[in-house]
């Protein structure tokens, strides 16, 4: 953050320190009072955000501060996109792309959402279709939109079995060697990795992002 | 010799297996040695699949319910069972009273799907203040019309605090409207039902303690915290508020300790039954961190515990996914006075920093049971029976929540087969 002059440095270190008060009005001046350039405010809040990354990571912060972090951003941005004028910057070269959702007969979301804030925040492209989703809809999403890596998300027991269907369909399909697939939710572990035959799990949302960077850093 | 349970004979050979089972339970709760390791039984949808009914039906048919439900207790022999009448076969009361807080068979999931949870804010961080000034006109007014349908004209009755002399009077008139009086008519029926269910657990219960088994908890009840981020704010509105509403959270937090503790003492003595059973949602490692844990989930909980324990009466937490980091702190109550049950900590790291202190429950892993082999269920007793019970921890044997739904039959017989082959 070498670059940074005095005043994008507080904005990065407030939204970063969860300080959201003095954050957004800091924002909000540099975009409405001082016309600064909006995609500077959105890559300063990028930076922010690899910031909150790092440090949930390394355990200093939690859901709690991820979900701050997601609305900071989410009222930075409501502010400063309109402000981006046609045109004007290239759109960002994607990391690749997630496409996520909960399976069926579960209809739990907020690990997903989580996660899904997560990938996108650091880069990837991500589709979240939602959740109770069957699996033929999955087969449609995944052939319309050809994603790097399928997301299944599933919080009860029930969702191993739904799990074990919705890959094996993709094996039917023939779209099984396409994409990577991973698994996460509150019950899954390795046992259930196995038994659906998904490529990893996840424990949680960092996790979720270290396997898609190292897939994309394989592939 | 014999004894009546209600209306339902109890043999002296029932009675006698009843008090063992019993006693093995409290036992272990003083941190006694029983005479065998005790296991219990706890479900949600499981007795369907093992008496051969849909879900739906476990929910809306009470006799088909209580018959699968009891066979499952005649066949394991488990040393307690969770009240799963009033569990599970909730359907019908939830229909009356219109309750929109779950999705149910025939209602927003399939016949053959469990009840879910829809995680909404159900009350705005604004709200706090009126929370605080009054619970009660706030649950009047506010909260039971948003999470039953039954009460949605109850939105227009008066303000009760300050009425006096004539205005008590002048003051009821929304009583007569038509949206109001419709409401009482609904919640009368309601009320009706919940009845229904309560005589049918009654039944159910008596049935089970006259042939032996007796109750694991008569109530369940939730952390201070849990209700308010599960139940009120929903999960991200909490999250939030640890930042935004921090003060008030906890003068909330505070009071909800106080209300929560007064019901939960009066439920029991309702129920004549000293374990009360709390599922635990939001302490686990991965939920808040060290600091907020002891600032925010902590310090409420504690009252609640120290509460019921100056009550006798038997908490009985159940802490969902990994709450190891947590373990130290959860120590801090009095020896010989609760169970904690563990979901995805590990069971006998718990031990190690907990067996001085209180009985242990669990815990054998949901993807094991339901997608494990019987010889592997086996193993994965034997371990916890070697590694704490053989050394002197009072474990009472379950699986991490209970049996799972999609659980095979023959891994709950291979689970309770176990027990008693390895643990007496």
């Amino acid at each position: 953050m070498a670059d940074l002059n005095e005043e994008e440095r507080q904005l990065v270190d407030w939204l970063a320190d969860m300080n959201e008060d003095d954050a957004l009005a800091l924002a909000k001046k540099m975009l409405l009072e001082d016309q600064k350039d909006p995609i500077r405010v959105l890559e300063l809040c990028r930076m922010a955000m690899d910031v909150v990354g790092k440090r949930f990571e390394e355990g200093e912060y939690f859901l709690p501060e991820l979900v701050l972090a997601g609305e900071m951003l989410d009222n930075v941005g409501a502010i400063a996109k309109p402000l981006i004028q046609q045109g004007g910057g290239a759109a960002a070269q994607k990391l690749g792309k997630v496409l996520i959702g909960t399976v069926h007969g579960d209809l739990h979301d907020i690990g997903k959402n989580i996660v899904s804030f997560m990938l996108d925040i650091n880069g990837f492209e991500v589709k979240d279709i939602g959740i109770d989703v069957p699996v033929a809809k999955f087969i449609e999403e995944i052939e319309a939109y050809q994603p790097d890596v399928v997301g299944l998300s599933g919080f009860l027991t029930l969702a191993f079995d739904s799990m074990k269907e919705t890959i094996t369909a993709f094996d039917e399909a023939g779209l099984r060697d396409k994409f990577k697939v991973m698994i996460g939710g509150g019950q899954i572990d390795e046992t259930v990795r196995a038994y659906t035959g998904a490529d990893a799990f996840g424990v949680n949302a960092v996790e979720a992002v270290n396997l898609c960077k190292n897939w994309m850093a394989a592939a | 010799m014999s004894q009546m349970i209600g209306p339902h004979e109890q043999s002296d050979a029932a009675k006698a297996a009843y008090d063992a089972r019993w006693e093995r339970i409290l036992a272990c709760v003083r941190l006694e040695q029983p005479d065998r390791m005790p296991v219990g039984l706890h479900s949600f949808f499981w007795p369907a699949k093992y008496g051969g009914i849909s879900y739906k039906e476990l929910m809306y048919d009470y006799d088909k319910a209580k018959q699968v439900t009891l066979a499952a207790a005649m066949e394991f022999e488990p040393d307690g069972v969770y009240p799963l009448i009033l569990g599970t076969t909730i359907g019908r009361m939830l229909e009356k009273f219109e309750f929109k807080q779950l999705q149910w068979p025939g209602h927003g999931v399939g016949d053959n799907q469990p009840f879910q949870y829809l995680d909404r804010e159900y009350m705005k961080a604004e709200e706090y203040d009126d929370f605080l000034f009054d619970p009660t006109g706030f649950y009047i007014h506010k909260y039971l019309p948003r999470i039953l349908g039954v009460f949605e004209g109850f939105d227009k009755l008066p303000k009760f605090a300050g009425m006096h002399y004539l205005r008590s009077m002048y003051a009821m008139r929304p009583f007569a409207l038509p949206e109001v009086r419709a409401s009482f008519e609904k919640i009368v029926a309601a009320a009706e039902e919940t009845n229904t269910l309560f005589a049918h657990h009654v039944d159910w219960v008596q049935r089970l303690n006259a042939a032996g088994f007796p109750l694991f908890n008569g109530g369940v009840a939730t952390s201070p915290y849990d209700i308010l981020a599960d139940y009120f704010r929903g999960a991200t509105g909490m999250m939030k508020d640890l930042y935004r509403h921090k003060d008030k959270l906890k003068l909330v937090l505070d009071k909800m300790a106080t209300i929560v503790t007064r019901m939960v003492i009066e439920n029991a003595k309702l129920a004549n039954h000293p374990i009360v059973f709390i599922p635990i949602h939001w302490a686990p490692d991965a939920f808040m961190s060290q600091k907020q844990f002891e600032e925010f989930w902590w310090p409420p909980f504690r009252k609640m515990l120290m509460g019921m324990i100056e009550a006798d009466l038997i908490p009985m937490p159940m802490w969902e996914a990994d709450c190891t980091k947590r373990l130290e702190i959860i120590k801090d109550i009095p020896a010989g006075k609760c169970i904690y049950w563990f979901e995805r900590t590990d069971l006998v790291k718990a031990y190690e920093v907990l067996g001085d202190r209180v009985a242990l429950r669990g815990n054998l892993s949901p993807s094991l049971l339901t997608t494990g082999t019987p010889a592997e269920v086996d193993a994965a007793v034997k371990h916890l029976v070697d590694n704490i019970w053989n050394k002197g921890g009072k474990l009472i044997l379950d699986g991490a929540f209970g049996i799972p739904d999609e659980t095979p039959v023959d891994n709950v017989r291979a689970m309770f087969g176990a027990a008693r082959k390895y643990a007496g």
